[in-house]
């Protein structure tokens, strides 16, 4: 049940041979791009997250013919010439990476957020409130999170949270790789 | 590999209809968040599928002349609540579709699917009961409407025929406009779970009196359930305290919230109980209702 | 100066970049996909099987049943080798069984060309099972008319017991008695990274196993034993792993993957479980049920705690009863002048095996002891902290249970920093007035501590051996090779900085072989208990001592200058001047090519450790509880630990972030959920095991006492598991602050506290 599909893979014209069986996440594999994990297999975790047309989503959900025309965006395209992203660099820095399975997924998740909030014109740097943590709010609207979109308003860690809610990660408490999104913001603004 | 025998992409409304008149048995996919997922559990039934991701006929949201709001069935969470937020509509529907899975999931996971796999769990079903959502469906015998709440035919059931295919849901302004609405999702995480409960309360208020309240709730019966009893006996009331407190009492008259191994009914009746006090405050408050 | 430092992860950018390979990224073209048939009963006996119709699918290579694997019974606990054939863990496994243990036992297993094919052979299974009752629990494993899970144990695993002082008389003299039963949960590590192994031939008789584990050089060994075979025609090679915290300290597939490639004539073959299959069918924490008494005088001096444990370690048992035991041993230390009694029984069960975990029966018996003692704390009217100052550890204390001196002990330290840090008692003050301002509101908040005590290692129940190579390179960089395995904690860095501290050359000019290859790699069962830091910095210590003096006799030998007056700094030997006299690399250069003088300096140090050093710490939190909702809030979370010098401060503090957020978890929501009557497993997917998202995550923050532990090279201690440790019973015990009810079980989950609060009449 193969089909032979012409997508962008991380800004370069391909052609794909992919089983119409296939998920994404086992195309993209299989061409060599084996930076994208599997750790569920059914959209819980994130590690398999990429970007279709700038969009986050979990690759193991996906199939791969559906990727036909459209650009893809792993993390094997996000360092270029040897420098790693903005995002990456932040990884790094605020040390959000310990087994680092599910640190591609991650990274590709914060970039897109990080080029939502800039999309949309958010001045990054002033927008943080770091002193802003989880604060005893009404429980009602906690739990509710209404802030899907990549808007430059309202950035602080609870919403970095909400953003990242279907990252799971097993190692680090989250604790670092919240900081990792908010240096992401800082690093991102900065470099534009 | 998903276990799948045949593949169709559907390159619009019509020729969907044609792929299922033409092999009866053959299963729509989305965004394919639940589908993929079946098929991966091994579940039969999910082996043909027409792939109706994307069609142009079925992402778009407008209003019509008379205002009524039409959501296509193909839209995506994401795309929905960022329409929703950017007009400041519908908030219930903005909460019960932002805590649907996380961001990646939104970003797949249509509104039609949501509704369509019959779950008494959906988070989108309480608020689109709530607001009197209707559903239009499509077969190559013709077109149907009817409210959400009716197209719910028992647990993982809906009344799809075989031929049919979800179009549009359409909200009619007068049950949207001018009202105060929320919705709560009850679930063991913030985000990536099923609801144990899910509560969506839309009210109009006139002189501080419920002009109209519309409650319904997800988990708290076979199918996601609105409480028309109780609705009835508070039109029409002043809001007070008491009258809270009489909502929660009596909420669980039309529901019937099961025991199992996520939760007991015990335990379901009194987040019902709980949520019936908070959210019908928390939309009697958003409608300008003075407590 | 390298160690103390904020050293950079080695692997970050290879992490970040998807550029690090971990097991499932390395195969080989047209490797084939195995996957296992699962019981689905509990308990019972397979009565026929049959496998023809699988076998006749296209693509299917070999299905081979109970029928078809060695009769050897082996362990896969993770534990280096013992000599005392008493000491050994229990060999209770075949490679597939038909005697149904748990809900997913192995029974049989298919090979195919891919996994979708390997997947519908699955299908084609017919399988009879003669079923017996579920034994799920305590009464039901050790009735005495219950059948024996394996022939001739009775059901027990293990048992044990210590006293440490006259636990009776304390018990009967002490002003107050406080008792309580603590029960734990089935917890599941849920590393990101699913269990996958896989294994081709590439000579006749030569095995090469590829897996994601812990402890290669154990894993050959069972390897070896399991399959009937030399253990050096085995070959383990374990790259980038993507978590472990215990579950990967068990040999899990390897043995299946070795004995499915050597039946295939040697092709490659592939076990990648899915999140399913690892959440029931690799390794979980054994359930704890604690019964505890706690005496303690009206003046705030614990006299005496006396536990009975009975741990649940399901159809196999694995780590067995070392875990009772090594939870048991890991108390003393904390309250080393009271009198101590400890009993302990592991029993089989019809549960899906129990095995290491990070903080191996600490954590269970830890709730259970901060608990009493909170309880204690309240009889008397006590402040919760300062009871604990009054009776815990303190340096030059000695441990009863082994008779030797506490070297090093920063828990009193810990505390008072916690408290001032934390605002402890402004906190206290301000919940006073903010509870009793609505004692029966909806909205409570409380303030909770405890407190532990850990080892760093195994010694003395096991060798604690360690091996470390460095090799000067042409380039005048060094590669260091050890056998203790990086799983993501960091070690790899921390070796690095231990290695440079040594050499007095720079971390960026050691390259840490990350893969450990039993081929190559010097001898080191892996990683566990804690002890990476602890025992292998001796080995390293000493080889970083031995290479930098050869370097040192080299340019001696070069510069005809005396040793005693050479060092070597950054990228040069200097003299006591500091004046650059010749650079490492054309020093290496040398010592490679030199016609005559000279030779490659290596250094290669095997080091046993005889001694272990308690590390301490405590959790401090302060929660909010919205009563109706039955949802608990974490406003602050704190860690303090004495972990003695820590090597690298950033790694550290990740170490207890991920600690914490995994105690967190724990606590609150995870829970594998088994049918009581059945012993059918619900919830082993990631939607209904609920392991905290980063919206269920509070901040969370700590800090570091740091004492000095002479026994260590670096004077470090252990810190991987500890972060963990006394999490839950803080939780539990800022819950009773806030509410008054006592959460004896965890987790303290949403369902568990509308329970706790209807008993109450909260609600």
């Amino acid at each position: 049940m193969k089909q032979i599909i012409q997508c962008q893979l991380n800004g370069k014209p391909v052609e794909l041979v992919v089983d119409v069986r296939q998920s994404l996440l086992e195309a993209l594999r299989g061409h060599g791009l084996t930076g994208c994990k599997e750790g569920c297999g059914v959209g819980e975790c994130g590690a398999c997250t990429v970007l279709i047309d700038e969009v986050p989503i979990d690759s193991c959900i996906t199939l791969a013919i559906r990727v036909e025309g459209r650009s893809i965006r792993t993390i094997e395209g996000e360092t270029v010439n040897g420098k790693l992203s903005a995002v990456q660099q932040a990884y790094v820095d605020a040390g959000a990476v310990q087994c680092g399975f599910c640190t591609p997924g991650l990274v590709m998740k914060t970039t897109s957020y990080v080029e939502g909030i800039s999309r949309s014109g958010g001045c990054c740097q002033n927008q943080i409130d770091s002193q802003n943590q989880v604060d005893s709010q009404n429980p009602v609207d906690s739990q509710n999170p209404v802030d899907s979109q990549n808007k430059a308003d309202n950035i602080n860690r609870e919403t970095i949270r909400r953003e990242h809610a279907g990252n799971l990660c097993r190692c680090t408490g989250y604790q670092t790789v919240v900081d990792a999104v908010e240096k992401s913001i800082q690093y991102y603004s900065g470099q534009e | 590999m998903f276990p799948i025998d045949q593949y169709h992409r559907a390159s619009s409304v019509e020729h969907a209809c044609s792929l299922l008149a033409e092999y009866p048995g053959r299963k729509l996919i989305a965004g394919g968040t639940d589908v993929l997922i079946r098929l991966r559990e091994g579940k039969s039934g999910f082996s043909s599928l027409i792939d109706i991701h994307d069609l142009d006929e079925l992402t778009w949201i407008n209003h019509t002349a008379d205002g009524t709001l039409q959501i296509g069935s193909g839209v995506t969470f994401t795309q929905l609540i960022n329409y929703l937020k950017n007009d400041s509509l519908l908030p219930a529907l903005v909460e019960g579709s932002s805590s649907i899975g996380g961001p990646q999931v939104r970003n797949m996971a249509t509104l039609g699917g949501n509704i369509c796999n019959g779950a008494t769990s959906a988070d989108s079903a309480a608020p689109l009961l709530a607001f009197n959502a209707r559903i239009t469906l499509k077969s190559q015998s013709g077109t149907r409407e009817v409210p959400v709440e009716d197209f719910y035919a028992g647990p993982g059931k809906v009344h799809l025929e075989p031929d049919e295919i979800v179009t549009t849901f359409s909200i009619n302004q007068e049950d949207h406009q001018n009202t105060g609405s929320h919705f709560y999702k009850y679930a063991m995480r913030k985000a990536m779970d099923i609801a144990t409960i899910g509560c969506a309360a839309v009210c109009r208020i006139e002189e501080n009196r419920i002009q109209s309240l519309r409650l319904a709730y997800t988990v708290a019966a076979p199918v996601p359930t609105r409480c028309h009893v109780l609705e009835e006996q508070v039109n029409g009331q002043p809001v007070s305290g008491k009258l809270i407190r009489d909502i929660a009492a009596m909420v669980l008259e039309e529901l019937s919230p099961r025991n199992s191994w996520r939760a007991s009914k015990d335990f379901r009746e009194h987040i019902i109980r709980t949520l019936a006090d908070r959210v019908v405050t928390e939309a009697i408050i958003r409608a300008g209702g003075q407590l | 100066m390298s160690v103390g430092l904020s050293q950079e992860r080695l692997d970050a950018k290879a992490k970040v970049t998807g550029r690090c390979r971990f097991t499932a990224d390395l195969t080989l073209p047209g490797i084939r996909i195995a996957k296992y048939l699962h019981s689905t009963i509990a308990h019972g006996k397979v009565t026929s099987i049959d496998t023809s119709e699988a076998l006749a699918l296209p693509g299917v290579e070999g299905v081979f049943t109970f029928a078809d694997i060695p009769k050897v019974p082996f362990a896969t606990a993770g534990h280096a080798f013992n000599l005392d054939p008493a000491a050994r863990d229990k060999e209770d496994r075949l490679l597939l069984t038909e005697h149904v243990r748990y809900h997913g036992d192995e029974i049989a297993v298919v090979v195919a060309v891919d996994g979708l094919t390997a997947s519908k052979a699955l299908k084609k299974i017919k399988v009879t099972y003669e079923e017996y009752p579920a034994l799920l629990n305590h009464e039901q494993a050790l009735d005495d008319t219950a059948r024996e899970l394996h022939d001739g144990s009775g059901n027990r695993v293990g048992e044990h017991s210590y006293q440490c002082g006259d636990v009776p008389a304390a018990l009967a003299s002490a002003d107050a008695i406080l008792k309580g039963q603590f029960q734990t949960q089935m917890v599941q590590h849920c590393h990101m990274e699913n269990h996958v192994a896989w294994a081709y031939m590439d000579d006749t008789d030569h095995i090469v196993v590829m897996s994601s584990t812990q402890i290669p050089h154990i894993c050959r060994r069972i390897v070896s034993q399991a399959l009937d075979i030399p253990m050096s025609t085995v070959q383990v090679i374990k790259p980038a792993i993507g978590g472990g915290f215990g579950n990967k300290q068990d040999v899990v597939l390897e043995p299946m993957v070795a004995f499915l490639t050597k039946q295939l004539g040697g092709i490659p073959v592939m076990l990648e479980l899915t999140r399913e299959e690892c959440l029931t069918s690799t390794r979980i924490r054994h359930p704890f049920r604690v019964n505890i008494e706690c005496a303690v005088n009206n003046d705030g001096t614990l006299k005496a705690l006396a536990m009975d444990v009975s741990s649940n370690t399901g159809g196999y048992a694995s780590h067995g009863h070392s875990i009772a035991k090594a939870a048991g041993s890991k108390v003393v230390p904390l309250y080393p002048n009271a009198a101590i009694s400890y009993q302990a029984i592991t029993h089989y069960s019809n549960l899906p095996s129990a095995g290491a975990m990070r903080g191996y029966g600490s954590p269970q018996i830890v709730f259970a002891v901060e608990s009493i003692m909170e309880e204690a704390a309240r009889k008397l009217g006590m402040d919760s902290i300062d009871f604990r100052l009054k009776n815990v550890a303190q340096t030059g204390d000695t441990n009863p249970l082994t008779g030797k001196v506490i070297e090093s002990a920063g828990i009193r330290e810990c505390l008072h920093k916690g408290r001032e840090q934390f605002l402890w008692d402004q906190k206290k003050q301000d919940h006073s007035r903010f509870n009793s301002a609505c004692k029966t509101g909806n909205i409570r908040r409380g303030l909770g501590v405890a407190c532990f005590s850990y080892g760093s290692g195994t010694y003395p129940a096991s060798v604690e051996i360690a091996g470390a190579r460095m090799i000067l390179n042409q380039d005048g960089r060094v590669t260091v090779q050890i056998g203790a395995t990086e799983i993501g904690q960091g070690s790899d860095t921390v070796i690095a900085q231990m290695a440079a501290e040594k050499l007095g050359i720079p971390v960026s000019a050691i390259r840490v072989v990350s893969t450990q290859d039993t081929d190559t790699t010097p001898f080191d069962p892996g990683s566990f208990a804690s002890r990476q830091t602890y025992v292998v910095c001796q080995a390293v210590a000493e080889a970083g001592d031995l290479l930098r003096q050869r370097i040192l006799e080299h340019a001696s030998c070069m510069l005809e200058i005396a040793v005693d007056q050479l060092t070597v700094s950054e990228d040069a030997v200097i003299d006591t001047s500091d004046n650059v006299l010749l650079s490492l690399k054309d020093l290496a250069l040398d010592a490679y090519y030199h016609k005559t003088r000279g030779q490659q300096l290596t250094a290669e140090v095997s080091r046993k450790v005889t001694t272990n050093a308690y590390s301490y710490g405590c959790t401090l939190v302060e929660v909010e509880i919205d009563i109706a909702l039955c949802q608990l809030t974490i406003l602050a979370i704190r860690n303090i630990h004495d972990s003695g010098k820590i090597i690298n401060p950033d790694l550290a503090a990740g170490q207890v972030y991920g600690g914490v957020g995994m105690g967190i978890s724990g606590a609150l929501s995870e829970e594998l959920l088994a049918d009581p009557e059945t012993g059918w497993i619900y919830n082993n997917n990631l939607l209904d095991y609920k392991i905290a998202t980063m919206m269920d995550s509070p901040d969370i923050s700590c800090d570091f006492v740091e004492t000095h532990e002479p026994t260590a090279a670096f004077g470090n201690k252990s810190l991987g598991e500890p972060p963990l440790l006394s999490v839950a019973p803080a939780i539990r015990n800022a819950i009773l602050d806030a509410t008054g009810v006592a959460m004896n079980q965890l987790p303290m989950s949403p369902k568990a506290l509308f329970t706790a609060f209807r008993a109450a009449e909260l609600i």
